[in-house]
């Protein structure tokens, strides 16, 4: 990421893509969302899911890990060309976040991230908010999850 | 005892679940898997970020919600899953060595206009600490099978 100062509004990026497996989904579960849906194949073929899905949480952290990974290699094509590059996050948190369609076994999402909104800081004089439409969108194009993210940008004065 | 349905969740009431404590090697591990970045995974670089300090990533502040509402309360109900979040608060950073309880609040109960055998119930919760410190706060609506599919709501 570079400066506060240098975010483009209704600039959208594909940050990364995913294909879910059912060892995946099982892992996930077994450790935060233990509900038989998201668990054992014969217990989501007889719930209303129909078949394994994933923790709607699981959909919700991969776009966490691939933002993080694109943001990386931002940064290191940045640092290659000489740039300085910000620091960003902490988030404040997220608002409408919608699971759509479950996140099935073997389905492939693509992330995209718009900025939809920068604003300053009253509490953080160094550093602005960035507002983020998050998606991700199965094989078949469908939207499967959405939600809305702020988080703190480093401004460009701030370390120089 | 009956599973817990749509019936049970009644605008008003409020439990508490827990304690559970976050360790380092949690917020560590769970950071290396989804969310690498300094702030979540060494003291050092975590000290010059905003936060001020290792703290765990907010995703997995939600991660352990969801697995104390699991154990709470959810996988002794009918749970049919969640349509989605209205808000979360990253409020406070969620430190090493936390003691986390889970403050769960109804809102209101509402019977679902295309799905007569469900309810959705919209809930408050809060992860709070030992001193009763809101960590995170989530708006979330949950939807559950009803005792009497198709009654009147």
């Amino acid at each position: 990421m570079s400066f506060f100062e240098d975010i483009v509004v209704g600039e959208s990026v594909l940050v990364g893509r995913h294909t879910f497996s059912a060892e995946d989904i099982k892992a996930f579960a077994r450790r935060f969302d233990p509900q038989l849906f998201h668990l054992d194949e014969s217990a989501a073929a007889a719930s209303h899911f129909g078949a394994l899905c994933a923790s709607g949480w699981h959909t919700a952290v991969t776009w966490m890990r691939l933002m993080v990974d694109y943001q990386r290699r931002s940064n290191e094509a940045a640092l290659a060309r000489g740039e300085r590059v910000g620091h960003v996050g902490p988030s404040t948190g997220f608002r409408d976040l919608k699971w759509l369609k479950p996140v099935y076994v073997g389905d492939t999402i693509d992330y995209r991230t718009e900025v939809t909104e920068t604003r300053a800081s009253n509490s953080r004089p160094g550093y602005g908010l960035m507002t983020l439409l998050a998606t991700g969108t199965n094989q078949k194009g469908e939207l499967v999850i959405s939600f809305v993210s702020t988080s703190f940008v480093e401004r460009r004065g701030k370390a120089s | 005892m009956p599973k817990r349905t749509w019936e049970d969740f009644k605008t008003g009431d409020v439990a508490v679940y827990g304690p559970r404590v976050i360790t380092r090697e949690e917020i560590v591990a769970f950071s290396a898997e989804f969310d690498l970045q300094p702030m979540h995974m060494d003291e050092a670089a975590a000290s010059a970020t905003l936060l001020g300090g290792l703290a765990a990533s907010g995703w997995h502040g939600c991660a352990l919600m969801m697995r104390m509402i699991a154990d709470g309360f959810l996988l002794d109900s009918t749970s049919m899953g969640s349509p989605g979040i209205e808000e979360v608060r990253w409020l406070r950073p969620l430190r090493p060595g936390t003691q986390l309880r889970l403050r769960v609040t109804v809102l209101d109960s509402r019977a679902s206009k295309s799905r007569p055998d469900m309810g959705l119930t919209r809930m408050h919760y809060e992860l709070i600490d030992a001193a009763d410190t809101v960590i995170t706060s989530m708006t979330s609506t949950m939807m559950f099978g009803r005792r009497q599919p198709g009654a009147a709501a």
